[in-house]
Formats: structure tokens, C-alpha cells, sequence
């Protein structure tokens, strides 16, 4: 078996969404279409649709993540679906067989999909190759790997600002070694057609092979910025770092933190993103995270709508029902 | 056995009329004055929108996209093109006129009603159709339609629009 086909089923539809890389535009444009009619459940007064209902989710996070076990929360109860989270304290859980055993004893209770985040890149690869055949696999973050969630959510804000992607110039800041956000988000600006991918970090920090993901590497702020249509900033993940790859975080913001004064640099209807958490004053300055032109809260709302988009496709294939399993 | 029915023998135009002052009627004996009206994605939508205009309602044409509310969703999976719902008026203690273009089995009635209620508390709800057709699996039926038509199993009536945007109504068979 290929490694990518994990993510599909037999008539070619999501079944597991473990990362951007390898899937096709359409499904792309999908997630998002079906985003945009999930959308507009969440502002009515009821904000909840029968879609799901009788499915059982089961969020495992075994590493910290307030916004993103909320987001999948909620959507998953949205769709009606019922829920249950699952905290695993990363020092008490042990490696290999007792995760299988655990996941075996949640297959037992009829649970349909496992929602994972893990410090491990592959964890939810390695989650989505032993679960039963009915179960769906949704990859929340796994270690500096990939974020597909995440990327997708970033995508739906800067269609909903920017509407073609074929036309932009996109630029992606900071801690690029260690963001499996910034992997995702290169994939999927990639697939989605835009011509011009920027990274702006530190040379310490910018892994070697960024040069071969199709982007243009950037050391400096002043030319990196330049007429860029969207900004994304990284938060600098110091949980992630080994050794001293940085100078002080005073000296970081004064190279690489987004200040007003950089952000005139790039269009004047430039958007501002951030997957968050921020750290402000270390990659972006209180007042641009807080202006104008920043999206960073509408991208947590979105974020509401793609899972709902995601869960839906991959609890809703025609072959689950039919019995002709992948 | 009479003769099956064919695309020709139905003047959608005229059954559009004809719903039209049916509907009056029944709005003027229920002593309804102020209704709002909710089309159903696509062809209910499509005769709300000329329904909307010949009784010169005044709130503006509501739409409900049921996808998320079918029982067959598990079935058929998700359908990105179709529009959202969007109800913009508030529908506590309104009179509601809901149109469809066929009411078949009524699982797609059943699934709009489930719908409008997650957005509140309507007065009333009738519903408007412009053909009724056998095969009801629900008990559902019309306040108002167009016309009855009887038809073979295989056959499926459908409504069209074209590019000058007039409505008319198919009917096409499949093999047995």
C-alpha cells in the first residue's frame, strides 16, 4: 500500500485526514465548500444540526491544546455527534503496545473516530494503520509533522479575504523547523495554487530542505515582506528546541517579530494570521495582533467550520454504509 | 390503464398560476396576513421565487438547504455545491408557507420541518407544491398543489430552469 492511499477509501473519498501532502485539489476545494455551508450553523440561535448524530468521537490528546480539543469539541457536538476527551498525561502513558491496548478498549466501545494530537511526528499515521476498519483517524497536530486541520482553516480565512489563490503572494514567519502548522500550510497554499510562497525566519531555524517544498527563503524581514498579500506568523515553540538555535527573544522580535512598522512593507490590504497561541512582544507586536488587519480570532471561528466540514466527510462516506470497506 | 403521462401534457406556467391562487385562497380563509415564505433547495426554491412575486410577499424569500437534516445522509455523503440555508427573518409566531416542487415521499418535508424548528418557533407551517405525486412514505400531505399526477415506478418527474430562467417541468424513465 502506498503511504498517502491511507487517507482514502476505496471510491476515493476522506476517509482518515492525516495531512495535506498527497491529497487532490478537489478534495481541497471540498473541505472548504462544505466549511462555508457549515459556516452559517454556527450563527443561528440553535447551533447544532442532526448530521452526526449516534456517532461517537473520541478526542486523545496527548500533548497540551486548548483551542484546537475546544474547536473539535464543539464541532463534533454541532453535528451532534457525542464526544468524549480523553487527557492522557504524557509522562504516565507508556509507548507501543499500551497505546494499542487503549485504542483497542475505545474500539470496544463503538467509539467511530479517534481525534489525536501527540508529540510524536506519525503518531496518528501509526493510530489510523491498527484501528478497525470502520474507524476514521483525524490528525490534530503530530509533533513537527503536520496540522492539516489547522492549514485548512488558515486556508478558508485567506479565501474568505482574498477569494483567488492563484493571484497571491503569501508569507510565513518565524520557527519554521519545528511548525507542523507552517508544513501543512506550504502543502495546501501549494496544491491550492498559489504562485508565491515566502518563509522569513532565521537561518537556525529554517530547515534545510525548505528550499525543495517549492518556497522562497527569506533571512530578513525588509525584503521578505515586500507586497505580500497574507502574513502568517509562528508562535516560537521553545518546547520543541534542542540547544541554542536562538539569540534572546528581545533580539528575535527585533528581527523577526511583526511590528506596524514591518507590516507597511507589504500590500496595504494585507491580512495578519496567526495559528495561536500568541506570544506577544516576542513574535508580533500588541497592536498588530489586536488590528485592523488582523484575522486571528475569525480563524478560531473557522476553525469550528472546517472540523465540522472534515468530521462530516469522513463519518458520511456512502461505502460506510454500504459494507464495501477500504 | 390509461396512457402514461408525458413532459408535454404538463404547462408549468399554468400550474404556477394556478398554485398561486390556490394559495390565496387558503391564506384569505385562514385569515393570514403577513406570511413568510421558504423555498426548498433547489426546485422548491426555484417555484418560492415565483410564488414570492405573484402574491407580492413582503418579508424577504427565505431558503433551506436540508443536506445536513436527510436520513439518507450516511447514504449519499456530502454535496458541496448546494447553497446554505438562510432564513432572514426572525420565524417565532410566523405563518409559514413552505414550497416544494414534488412531494414524493415526504422524507424531504419531514427533514425541512425538523429544520425550521432549530430556528424556532413558527405560528404555523403550511405547505405549497407545484405537483404531488404517489408513493407517500410518511404522513405528510399538501395544503396546497398544483396538480396530482399518477406515475409508474420508473418514471421521475423533475423540474428545470433555463437560461431565460423559465420553469418547466420533465419527466424522464428509467429501465425497468
Amino acid at each position: 500500500m502506498k503511504r498517502f492511499d491511507i487517507q482514502l477509501d476505496n471510491d476515493n473519498q476522506l476517509r482518515h485526514f492525516l495531512t495535506i501532502e498527497g491529497l487532490k485539489k478537489q478534495m481541497l476545494l471540498d473541505i472548504l465548500d462544505n466549511a462555508e455551508n457549515f459556516s452559517s450553523v454556527s450563527s443561528r440561535q440553535i447551533k447544532k444540526v442532526p448530521l452526526l448524530r449516534g456517532k461517537t468521537i473520541a478526542n486523545l490528546f496527548f500533548e497540551a491544546s486548548t483551542r484546537t480539543r475546544t474547536t473539535f469539541e464543539l464541532a463534533a457536538k454541532r453535528l451532534s455527534a457525542d464526544v468524549v476527551n480523553i487527557n492522557i498525561n504524557t509522562s504516565a502513558t507508556k509507548k507501543g503496545e499500551s497505546l494499542l491496548d487503549m485504542l483497542h478498549n475505545l474500539e470496544a466501545m463503538q467509539v467511530d473516530m479517534f481525534v489525536v494530537r501527540h508529540h510524536s511526528s506519525g503518531a496518528a499515521h501509526f493510530i489510523a494503520q491498527h484501528v478497525a476498519p470502520h474507524i476514521s483517524v483525524i490528525n490534530a497536530g503530530d509533533g513537527s509533522h503536520a496540522h492539516p486541520t489547522q492549514a485548512m482553516l488558515d486556508m478558508f480565512t485567506i479565501r474568505r479575504h482574498k477569494q483567488d489563490f492563484t493571484k497571491l503572494s503569501v508569507a510565513i514567519v518565524g520557527d519554521i523547523m519545528h511548525s507542523r502548522v507552517a508544513r501543512s500550510q506550504i502543502h495546501a497554499l501549494n496544491t491550492l495554487g498559489v504562485p508565491e510562497i515566502r518563509v522569513i525566519g532565521p537561518q537556525t531555524i529554517i530547515p534545510n530542505e525548505a528550499a525543495h517544498l517549492g518556497v522562497h527563503v527569506y533571512h530578513d524581514m525588509q525584503q521578505g515582506l515586500q507586497n505580500v498579500d497574507v502574513v502568517i506568523m509562528l508562535r516560537l515553540q521553545r518546547e520543541r528546541m534542542e540547544g541554542a538555535l536562538l539569540p534572546s527573544e528581545n533580539e528575535y522580535f527585533h528581527m523577526f517579530g511583526l511590528t506596524e512598522e514591518k507590516l507597511k512593507l507589504a500590500k496595504p490590504d494585507a491580512i495578519v494570521m496567526h495559528p495561536g497561541p500568541i506570544n506577544r512582544g516576542v513574535e508580533i507586536e500588541s497592536s498588530v495582533a489586536d488590528g485592523p488587519q488582523s484575522v486571528i480570532l475569525e480563524q478560531v471561528t473557522h476553525g469550528i467550520s472546517i472540523r465540522m466540514a472534515v468530521m462530516s466527510m469522513a463519518l458520511g462516506r456512502p461505502s460506510l454504509t454500504e459494507g464495501g470497506q477500504s | 390503464m390509461t396512457e402514461r403521462l408525458q413532459s408535454n401534457d404538463l404547462d408549468t406556467p399554468a400550474l404556477l398560476d394556478t398554485l398561486s391562487s390556490e394559495l390565496r385562497n387558503l391564506l384569505k380563509n385562514r385569515n393570514i396576513e403577513n406570511p413568510v415564505m421558504i423555498g426548498i433547495h433547489t426546485g422548491g426554491l426555484w417555484v418560492a421565487e415565483e410564488l414570492h412575486k405573484k402574491l407580492n410577499i413582503e418579508q424577504p424569500l427565505g431558503a433551506l438547504n436540508i443536506t445536513f437534516y436527510r436520513d439518507d445522509f450516511t447514504r449519499i455523503g456530502m454535496h458541496p455545491q448546494v447553497q446554505p440555508s438562510n432564513l432572514p427573518f426572525n420565524i417565532d409566531d410566523q405563518h409559514i408557507i413552505l414550497v416544494d416542487d414534488v412531494l414524493h415521499t415526504g422524507r424531504t418535508i419531514r427533514a425541512a420541518l425538523n429544520e425550521i424548528f432549530d430556528y424556532g418557533r413558527p405560528a404555523s407551517v403550511m405547505l405549497a407544491v407545484l405537483v404531488e405525486r404517489g408513493c407517500r412514505e410518511l404522513p405528510v400531505s399538501a395544503d396546497v398543489a398544483a396538480t396530482q399526477i399518477k406515475l409508474e415506478k420508473n418514471q421521475h418527474i423533475k423540474l428545470n430552469r433555463n437560461a431565460a430562467s423559465e420553469l418547466f417541468l420533465s419527466i424522464e424513465e428509467t429501465a425497468k
